[in-house]
């Protein structure tokens, strides 16, 4: 099949140690080789370009119920950005919720190859997936949503980790799902009847149990399951002044849990909606200094920015509770969508401004963070797309992160109240395009147990991003205007070995895969099946048969089995 | 004899996946679970469909092949500047994505049901916002349910049975052994009253009485106990009123203000009038307490409010009052879709595109502004020049000068059944029935996703909705290209 050859370029592959060595890539039949044989091949010429692998973002809101609601939600932002047919590729919207083939199109430009949509209910898994298979040129997972599902709360109610494993085993096959998501846990079983919890000691009512235990036991339930990634956690008191402290005590919960091969067992994400001090919105602060000093003195934790953008965004998350807050304090249209037995969703419209003193200190936070986190390996790159902040701003955010004076020239613009308290003025520390490299690529491969993404050593997917910066005649601290429009169209993007992106073009349409686990259980507990079976047509109102998602109807499918301890 | 079970039903937005269908050979033979359209629909399918495809020649309807069929339609509809493709409630997600793709290429305008049903609640959402949930939520915790310019008796049978008062929930019990009492209780009721008018002579008082609304005094206790309790709300007693706790009959078209008033009084407000669209302020007043007073209400409301005075605007003030009482306590909302994938025809038409129906496509890129880019519309100014309906029957619901436009330009028809449109067709691909003959998905009004199975074979000649649109678009594609390729060779 196809071989490629991508010469000359600086190539950053943080996986396997090279840093910036200009050296070529060999490509053969979608993966990375250390040779080619044939005499057929395209040639790439990278001199004088970064070569990366491509972009893997961990934590984008892209499709399913509520990114659809959210599209539904917003004709206005849609009229902005329209994206023609062409002879390639397919029409569509965009700005902060793009219609589906403009949500692949737009990440392949940017030079990106795989990305995971974080929340996945799990009884509508099925249009999640539509979704995805309609999302091209990109390889794709979801998440389950599973700390207020009933038949996780049950079992681990009464202490019972194996049957919620169990349980969790098969909702991961039969939602095709790739790792265990945790929205305000507790708090969304309680936004059923319109309440919320308070903190993660706090009881569910009518459950009997406490986020601390839900946090724990899911953590448990993931390690006997040795699913790739961590548990993914949305904490309880996501926006709320005075949260950072709920943010250290969901970290500490498990801190015991932690095994001793030093693999992290908690991925803490968008931490900066999580990492606000004061008692309300008048002493409101940042808290980035005391989460960042936390999780550099603890190796089990790893973190995603949810850096804002000053602009014109939809926030969406499953905390449905947050959101109804978030309404109440923006007044903008506002939906909401409770999904049965399982989790919830909320949607508003929201617009991040300079001159807003919260805003501005929520900008300054998740920079701050990005840069007192000593450890690359343990904090990425995102905004929580699209909540603080639209994929396509990618690279202004880079920018920040390459170049103090960029950040300061934004800060010396926004709220007078906030430049005086950001900590920002008080940091030099400029990311590299070594740690650019581990921040959105590397480091997220690691952290999701993505074995042949985020690097590009012999085995690897062929994705490989190439960027049009020169690496050692840039001074990306004083061009970081070069950087950011080097990182915003990539010269060539490359999946499984073909071109499909060249100039910011998208110049051969693909389908991407999905991504999702298989948990191997022992035969006894198959047994779950005929137990979960019964308890169906009492909980819910579709069929067991008619619940699970056929694996045939993901375009792609790339099962990965896992052997488990259940 | 197989029995199928977990059968999607393709009739009403209650999508019901409990169905089991009895096939022998290649036929349905029985039907269990099913409500009486859902029964009749199994068993009664297609009972017109022409055997093959049909093409218009010197007037008349004659037999033609796939091929020609395939190449007529694409013909037209590569030809014509602004073609309209319609329907697409009463089939698959997946035709209608081919159907997406066909209307980009051909530079059409694709268009739902929705534009004449619950479009209105589409476009209030796309102002307010929406506070809904899925139906298991109703079924387990929702202790107060209103239907509200809906009649779910006749048009959704088994919404009550399987989601509201009739259901067992973890949280809230079922209701029906209450319901068939007062049902009971109520028709004992009519009879006796029946006998007394048969008996005595009849007074004109009779029939002035029936211009007078049917309304409480106050509304009646069994409202404020902690158990289900239902209300409905309508312009004239139905079915579904019969069983309800509490029937409140409105004048037509003041659905906007009895809505406004109550958002008034949930404010404390005084009202400056005695009654509100034929309903005293003191009525008024007690539902308000009990819209509080619930531990989770929802309501449901239908055409009665999307097409009446007001349209969207009902809509509109209807989810302000539910996002107002979100203050109190938990109340959701939810339309009763009509058509069974009305629902998907939005999902699929709002991921692809970016909107939910009136898709223009004209340009190159979706454009949306119902009333400029909808169906109806666009027929009544007679701007499109040819058209293609899918799984719908426009001749029979259109307004006159619509259908007028529609069927003096190429009509290409895809249906299972002759209709009224079919009967103006040029080309009519008779095609198999989406969850009966054919597999897809369907989403439920709640959004929730739900298999459709292939139960029996289609004949040889009827091919999916989905098939025929994907041949039509790749004959389209062939056809554009072939132009394009003529324009460039001068």
């Amino acid at each position: 099949m196809a071989e490629l050859l991508v010469k000359n370029g600086f190539v950053y592959d943080p996986l396997n140690g090279v840093n910036g060595e200009k050296m070529d890539l060999f490509a053969k039949d979608g993966k990375i080789v250390d040779k080619l044989n044939g005499r057929r091949k395209r040639i790439v010429d990278a001199s004088g370009m970064i070569v990366m692998p491509g972009g893997v973002d961990i934590h984008s809101h892209i499709a399913g119920p509520k990114v659809n609601a959210g599209r539904l939600l917003r004709p206005e932002d849609h009229y902005r950005d329209v994206e023609p047919k062409t002879d390639k590729t397919r029409s569509g919207v965009g700005r902060s919720i793009p219609s589906t083939f403009t949500t692949g199109y737009r990440y392949a430009r940017l030079g990106y190859t795989t990305v995971m949509e974080p929340a996945m209910p799990p009884l509508l898994a099925r249009h999640v997936h539509e979704e995805l298979n309609d999302t091209p040129m990109i390889d794709k997972a979801a998440f389950p949503l599973l700390s207020d599902c009933w038949f996780v709360l049950e079992p681990l109610q009464k202490g019972l980790i194996e049957e919620a494993a169990a349980y969790v085993a098969w909702a991961m096959e039969a939602t095709r799902g790739y790792a265990i998501k945790l929205v305000n846990p507790g708090g969304l079983e309680a936004w059923g009847f319109g309440r919320n919890v308070r903190n993660i000691d706090d009881t569910v009512p009518h459950f009997n149990i406490t986020p601390r235990e839900i946090i724990r036991g899911l953590c448990r339930v993931n390690r006997l399951l040795h699913l790739p990634h961590s548990i993914h956690v949305h904490t309880n008191n996501l926006g709320k002044p005075g949260n950072y402290e709920t943010c250290l005590e969901t970290m500490k919960c498990v801190e015991d849990l932690a095994p001793s091969d030093s693999r992290p067992v908690i991925h803490v994400t968008h931490l900066q909606f999580s990492s606000f001090k004061g008692d309300d919105w008048q002493t409101f602060e940042s808290g980035a200094e005391e989460i960042a000093r936390y999780v550099n003195t603890h190796n089990h934790v790893t973190t995603d920015m949810g850096q804002v953008v000053f602009t014109d965004t939809t926030t969406m998350t499953a905390d449905g509770p947050f959101q109804y807050i978030l309404y109440q304090l923006s007044h903008n249209k506002w939906v909401n969508n409770d999904v049965e037995i399982e989790t919830s969703a909320g949607i508003v419209p929201f617009t991040y401004k300079r001159s807003s003193f919260v805003h501005a200190t929520q900008w300054s936070i998740g920079l701050e963070l990005a840069l007192l986190v000593n450890d690359p390996w343990r904090m990425y790159m995102t905004t929580d797309h699209p909540n603080a902040a639209p994929f396509i701003f990618y690279p202004k955010i880079i920018s920040w992160l390459v170049s103090r004076i960029a950040r300061e020239k934004l800060l010396n613009k926004v709220s007078k109240r906030a430049r005086h308290k950001s900590l920002l003025p008080t940091i030099d520390r400029e990311y590299t395009f070594y740690e650019l490299a581990i921040a959105t690529r590397a480091g997220q491969a690691k952290s999701l147990g993505l074995k042949d993404k985020g690097h590009l050593g012999v085995g690897a997917d062929a994705d490989i991003a190439i960027y049009n910066v020169n690496p050692e005649e840039v001074d990306p601290s004083k061009q970081y205007k070069r950087v950011r429009k080097a990182f915003k169209n990539a010269e060539y993007t490359i999946k499984d070995g073909q071109i499909v992106v060249k100039k910011g073009e998208v110049v051969k349409p693909v389908d991407g895969r999905i991504f999702w686990v298989k948990p191997e259980l022992s035969s006894s507990r198959m047994e779950i099946s005929p137990k979960l079976k019964e308890a169906f047509e009492d909980y819910y109102t579709v069929q067991y048969e008619n619940y699970i998602v056929p694996e045939h109807h993901l375009a792609h499918s790339h099962p990965i089995s896992i052997k488990t301890e259940v | 004899m197989t029995v199928i079970s977990n059968v999607t039903c393709p009739v009403c937005g209650s999508l019901c996946d409990d169905l089991e269908i009895e096939v022998e050979g290649n036929n349905i033979t029985n039907v269990r679970n099913a409500c009486g359209m859902g029964e009749s629909k199994f068993l009664g399918y297609a009972s017109h469909r022409p055997s093959n495809p049909l093409v218009r020649k010197n007037g008349e309807l004659v037999k033609a092949t796939m091929t020609e069929a395939v190449r007529k339609s694409a013909e037209i509809l590569a030809n014509a500047s602004y073609p309209i493709l319609y329907g697409w409630s009463n089939t698959s997600c997946e035709a209608l994505s081919a159907g997406i793709e066909l209307a980009e290429e051909v530079g059409g305008v694709i268009d739902n049901t929705s534009t004449v049903c619950h479009g209105p609640s589409v476009l209030s959402i796309q102002d307010v916002g929406f506070s809904t949930c899925t139906l298991g939520q109703v079924r387990h915790r929702a202790d107060l349910v209103l239907y509200w310019g809906s009649n779910p008796w006749s048009a959704h049978p088994r919404h009550i049975e399987r989601y509201t008062n009739f259901t067992e929930g973890r949280f809230r019990h079922s209701e029906w052994h209450r319901y068939i009492s007062t049902l009971s209780a109520y028709r004992s009721k009519k009879r006796a009253e029946r006998a007394c008018k048969l008996t005595e002579e009849i007074h004109e008082a009779a029939a002035e009485t029936s211009t007078v609304l049917e309304q409480p005094r106050r509304l009646p206790s069994s409202l404020y106990e902690k158990e289900r309790k239902m209300i409905v709300v309508d312009v004239r007693r139905t079915r579904s009123a019969d069983i309800a706790d509490c029937f409140l009959q409105v004048e037509p078209n003041k659905d906007y203000e009895i809505f406004q008033a109550l958002r008034s009084l949930l404010r404390d407000e005084e009202l400056q009038v005695d009654s509100v669209g034929g309903v005293s302020v003191e009525v008024l007043e007690d539902l308000v307490d009990v819209l509080v007073g619930c531990e989770f209400g929802v309501l449901f409301f239908g055409v009665g409010l999307t097409m009446s005075e007001g349209k969207l605007r009902n809509i509109e003030a209807g989810i302000s009052l539910i996002r107002d009482l979100n203050q109190y306590t938990k109340f959701m909302i939810m339309p009763m879709r009509g058509h069974y994938n009305v629902t998907g025809a939005n999902v699929v038409s709002t991921w692809q595109t970016g909107y939910p129906f009136a898709v223009d496509m004209s340009q190159g890129y979706p454009r949306y502004n119902p009333g400029e880019t909808s169906v109806v519309d666009i027929l009544s100014r007679g701007e499109s020049d040819a058209a293609l309906i899918v799984a719908s029957d426009p001749v029979a619901h259109f307004p006159r000068e619509s259908v007028k436009n529609l069927v003096a330009k190429p009509l290409i028809v895809i249906d299972p059944e002759r209709n009224a449109t079919s009967l103006f067709a040029d080309v009519i691909f008779p095609c198999a029935v989406a969850g009966v003959e054919a597999e897809g998905t369907a989403y439920r009004m709640d959004r929730v996703p739900l298999p459709l199975k292939q139960l029996v074979k289609p004949p040889k000649s009827c091919l999916s909705d989905q098939e025929i649109l994907c041949r039509i678009l790749r004959e389209a594609r062939r056809i554009k290209k072939k132009a394009g390729e003529a324009m460039a060779n001068g």
